[in-house]
This record gives C-alpha cells, structure tokens and sequence, in this order.
C-alpha cells in the first residue's frame, strides 16, 4: 500500500515537472480560453439589448429582461462559471493519446511494467490540472474581478459552495473517466477521430457549454437531464448561481457521482476487455 | 533447471488483406478476407541461466513475436512457456519485476525530461530499495559514461546515448531476465560496440540471461555463444556460432599466394574462382574437396603461403534467410491456392 502510494507520489510529481516545462504554452491557453467567451457575451449583451422594451431606464450591464430566468448579468455569471467547470472537466489530449499509444504500440509499456495504466494517467492529469490552476489563477481572478458587478447575487452560501467545489472534483472525474472509454475504443477501432468528434459535439451542445440548458424546451430537456454532460459544465454553474437548490442540489450531485462510477467501471471493463483483444490479435 | 521453457509455442496472426483501389476498399467494408501469419510455428527451446542467447532472422520471422509472448505482452494460440516458473501472459507483478524488455525502437523514457526522473520513477514502480537503486544507478551510468548526461532531458540526447539511458532504466531493477529487440539499432560503430562491451561485462558480471535479437552480426558474434536462428516462423537451427557454418555451409575458401605470377593461367580455370589479384587467388572449394584440390594444386606450382576459411558469417546467414524466404513464398503461395480452391 505505502510502496503504491510512493509510486503514485513520484508519478504526480514527475508529471508536474514535466508540466512546468510548458508554462509558455499554458499562459497563452488560458488567455485563448476567454476569447470564445467574449464573442458569446456580445452576442448575449445583442440579444438582450433587442428584447427590452424600448425607452425604459437602462443600466450600463444592460437590460433587465430575463430569458428562461437569466438576466442578462445571470448570463455572462454563467459562462464565466462554465469555464471554470470546464477547466475541470475538459481533457485535452486524454482521448487521442490513449488511441495514439493503442495504435503505435506503446502500450505495451503497461502490459511489461508491473504498473496501472489508467492510475498513471489519471496522476498526470491531476498534475496537469493542478499546475493549469496555478497558472491560471491569476488570469482567472483579474477576469472575476472586473466581472464582479455580473454577480449579481455575490458569493452563495457556504453549503451552496460545498457542493459547488464537489461537483468540479467530480465533474473532473467524470471527464476523465468518460474520455478514458472512447480513448480506449481505440482498442476496437484505432482511429477514434470520428468518435471524439461526435462527442465533442454534444459536450458542447448538451452539457450547457454553449448555452445554459434551461432554455431548452422541456421535452429535450428531460431527454438531456438524462445523460451525463450536464455535470461537465451546467451542473457546477447552475448550483453556484442558484438555478438548482435544496435536495435537488444533493440528488445531482449524487447522480453525478452515480455517473463518474459508471465510467470507473466501464472503463476498467474495456481495459481489460481491449488488453486481451490486443494480446490475442496484435502486439 | 532451465529459466525459459518453451513448448510447442503457436501464434498466429490474422491480418486483413486489402487489394488494391477503391472499388475494392469499399468492398473490403461488407467483405472482409483476412489472411492468417502464422508468426511462430510450434517452436520449442530452452535457456538455462545465465546464458546469453541471440535470436536471428530475417525481418518477419517470428523475433519479436516470440521476445512479445516471453513478455506476456501477447497470448499464444497454443503451447507453453515458463520463465521463472511464471507464465508471462498472466502478467502477474511479481513477473513484471523480475524482467525487463528493451526495445531498440521505442522509447520508455519521458521525453521532455532528464533521464534521471525516469529512473527515479522506476524505482518506485520495481520497489527497488533506494541504496540498491542509488549503486546501480552509479554503477551503470558509469559503465556506459553517461554520467554528466543525468540531468540532460532526454530530447536533446544523441540516439546513442538515449539507447544508453533506455538500458539503464530497463535494468536499474536487475532483472533476472532480460530480453533486448535490437538495441542497437540505427546507432553509429563506436556508440554500438561500447553497447556491445557494456552488455558483455554486464552479464558477465550478474550472470543474468539475456536473449538478444539483432541484425547486426557484430553483435551476435561479440556477445552469444549459443544462436537461435528463426525464420518463417520455426527454429532453424540452435547452437554455437561456428555450427552455423558448418551445418549451412558446405565450402571453404581458399587463398593462395603464389610463387610465380605465371601459375595462375593454369588455375585461372578452376571452378568458383572469387578473386585474382596476382600473385594471389581465391576460390572456394567443396569442403570434402579441400584437401584434395589443394593436393593438386601443390604438385604443380610452388606456393608461397595458404590460407583456408570458413565464408564470412555474414553471408552463410543470408543464404539460410533467403532459403528460408524462398520456402516462406512458396508456403503463401500454396495458402492463396488452397483458398482460391474453396
């Protein structure tokens, strides 16, 4: 167990070192990452500015108007608060190195060493993510700053924030592990563009992404609460800005939670399922 | 009590025959033929410790199927294989830790980083005690002079020293067993002999086995007293070095130097004349032939001096390879036929 535990340490730590090599690089991320963000505020701010009603008294952060119970500051607060969902949930790279490793062989590497293939990735992505947070940080915290005034309602109450920080651990989880699977399909298929692009597409239309999902009409909305994107970026925003409360808040998270089993799980499974195709069929 | 036993070992692949053009891709998506490769056909050998153990074939042979099922990382179709009474497809770690598996062609190492960190990380994952790994670590790297290279990231070392980095990190948990698949592939003379040297006392020094494949006769020749020749997927021949010629090569060659420049009009005329460069000849000659032709030879001329030898190594393999990839064609060539025939 110890010995595990100082594997995984020296793992992580290795892994951070690595990461701090591409500061450079994660700087100038983390600034492209607001730009999409921006395009959709305007967009927004048009929006808003063209059903309000004409001559009544408008303040500088624009009309008062709410769309599916957004005003226009509940907006622009819920695309900045998606963003930090998704620096959590998204996994750049997750999926096609996996298929990249399948297919060029390097997988191997974790059939001869006595060691986990999934525990090594998940330890690299954690430092990944913990070393983006560091740099990223101030960035983040200069574009809430002059954003304040958006949050119209200020900080929720601590128990909101609770399950709002659980929810973006287990929002993380639940990325990783559901970009391990279609990584791991790889196994079947080699090529697994097509699949990731299926996926990314509805990430971004069903997990609120693009929009928050309560503008959707009702019928659809059942249907997507169903899935699990909306704990990648929708679920954590709506419960900070207080679209989800009480009990619900809870059952989310505990359907999210449910969700980020289930791809353990099935994750394991097509490991283990992928590994015995590989060694019968190929090598 | 041997280390590696293999019986009757069996690994077929299955590969998807594509024809050539379109209309036959769009085929291939409703009707697939796949075409079996039978890798490794029913071979059988052991190794006792200790011994180091070269594998030779040609390409596709069956080397490194047979390197991968030792590693546990294929399962055979059929047959056995112990390798420290474990059973390598089972992948059990406590195997994992006993071997290692150097492939000349992949890299293990973290890329952007020294190769320290990686080293570091092996320790951990084999559980190698910090003073055993600190000594071993300071004993190889100063075997193979990479020491002041420690803290280099491994992108900006030269391919031969990576291969360096590459074998110390693959023994750093002093494997019992080691399996090398051209590990000095597509390095320069110098940086591949002081891999062979490196290999050499190493082993001699631990007493490990290691098996070897490697197209390069200077490896082989330099490191392994006991060769295994695989092609078309069956052992060959396993034995010495020198058996190889004897049992392959059925000539000798013989050069003479010549007293007078002028004998050579009459033996010009010899059958499988290689080389004349007055006053010397060389030709080859049936072995059972030697003592005999050179009888002759003697009675008529004055010669100066004689040398008879083997063919170089080098050529008596590529004749078993070509023999080997001659019966392989035929062999595809009856498996099409038998399947056209269905």
């Amino acid at each position: 167990m110890l010995s595990d535990a100082l594997t995984w340490w020296t793992f992580f730590k290795i892994s951070v070192n690595e990461r701090l090599i591409y500061r450079a690089d994660f700087m100038l991320g983390t600034l492209m990452r607001f730009l999409p963000t921006v395009t959709q505020i305007f967009l927004w701010w048009a929006i808003y500015d063209v059903i309000s009603t004409p001559g009544s008294a408008e303040s500088a952060t624009g009309p008062d108007k709410a769309i599916a119970g957004y005003k226009y500051g509940d907006m622009v607060a819920y695309y900045l608060l998606v963003i930090i969902s998704r620096a959590f949930s998204s996994m750049p790279g997750l999926t096609r190195g996996i298929a990249t490793q399948v297919r060029n062989g390097e997988i191997k590497k974790f059939l001869i060493q006595p060691v986990d293939m999934q525990g090594c990735l998940l330890m690299q992505r954690i430092a990944h993510k913990l070393v983006y947070y560091l740099i990223a940080a101030a960035p983040f915290a200069l574009v809430f700053w002059l954003c304040g005034d958006f949050f119209v309602e200020g900080w929720p109450p601590p128990n909101v924030l609770v399950i709002f920080f659980l929810s973006l651990i287990f929002s993380f989880l639940l990325g990783f592990f559901l970009e391990c699977c279609i990584g791991l399909i790889g196994f079947w298929f080699l090529e697994v563009t097509s699949l990731m692009f299926i996926y990314m597409l509805m990430n971004f239309l069903l997990s609120g992404h693009m929009f928050p999902l309560d503008l959707l009409p009702d019928s659809i909305r059942a249907f997507v609460d169903f899935l699990p994107f909306k704990y990648l970026a929708y679920f954590p925003a709506a419960v900070f800005l207080g679209k989800i409360q009480g009990w619900e808040m809870v059952e989310g998270l505990m359907i999210e939670i449910g969700w980020v089993v289930f791809f353990v799980v099935l994750s394991r499974f097509l490991w283990h399922r992928g590994v015995k195709r590989y060694s019968g069929f190929g090598g | 009590m041997p280390i590696i036993e293999i019986k009757n070992l069996s690994k077929t692949y299955r590969v998807y025959q594509k024809q050539e053009g379109m209309m036959a891709s769009i085929r291939g998506l409703f009707h697939r033929e796949y075409r079996e490769v039978h890798a490794v056909k029913d071979i059988n050998f052991s190794v006792d410790k200790g011994e180091f153990v070269a594998f030779l074939g040609p390409n596709g042979a069956g080397k490194t199927t047979t390197l991968k099922l030792l590693s546990g990382v294929i399962n055979p179709d059929s047959g056995s294989v112990d390798v420290m009474g474990h059973v390598p497809w089972e992948r059990k770690n406590e195997y994992r830790r006993k071997f290692a598996l150097v492939m000349g062609q992949k890299n293990q190492l973290w890329w952007d980083l020294p190769a320290m960190e990686s080293f570091r990380l092996n320790q951990h994952i084999y559980r190698v005690p910090l003073e055993e790994f600190e000594r071993t670590r300071d004993q190889l790297t100063e075997m193979l002079d990479v020491t002041r290279l420690l803290g280099r990231p491994v992108r900006e070392l030269s391919l031969g020293e990576r291969m360096k980095m590459e074998l110390i990190a693959a023994l750093l948990h002093n494997p019992d067993v080691l399996f090398l698949d051209e590990p000095t592939i597509g390095l320069d003379v110098v940086a591949q002999h002081k891999i062979q040297e490196f290999l050499k006392a190493y082993q001699v020094e631990r007493n490990n086995t290691i098996l070897l494949t490697s197209h390069y006769m200077k490896d082989i020749e330099a490191l392994c007293k006991r060769v295994i020749i695989i092609a078309n997927g069956s052992i060959y021949h396993d034995g010495s070095l020198e058996d190889i010629v004897d049992k392959f090569s059925g000539d000798k060659i013989v050069t003479l130097q010549l007293k007078e420049s002028r004998s050579l009009d009459s033996l010009i005329s010899l059958p499988n004349v290689m080389e004349v460069e007055a006053p010397k000849i060389k030709f080859r000659v049936e072995r059972d032939e030697v003592g005999k032709v050179l009888s002759q030879i003697l009675g008529a001329h004055t010669v100066d001096d004689i040398v008879v030898e083997d063919p170089p190594l080098e050529e008596v393999i590529s004749n078993v390879f070509s023999e080997a990839e001659k019966e392989q064609a035929a062999d595809q060539a009856q498996q099409i036929a038998s399947q056209a025939s269905n």
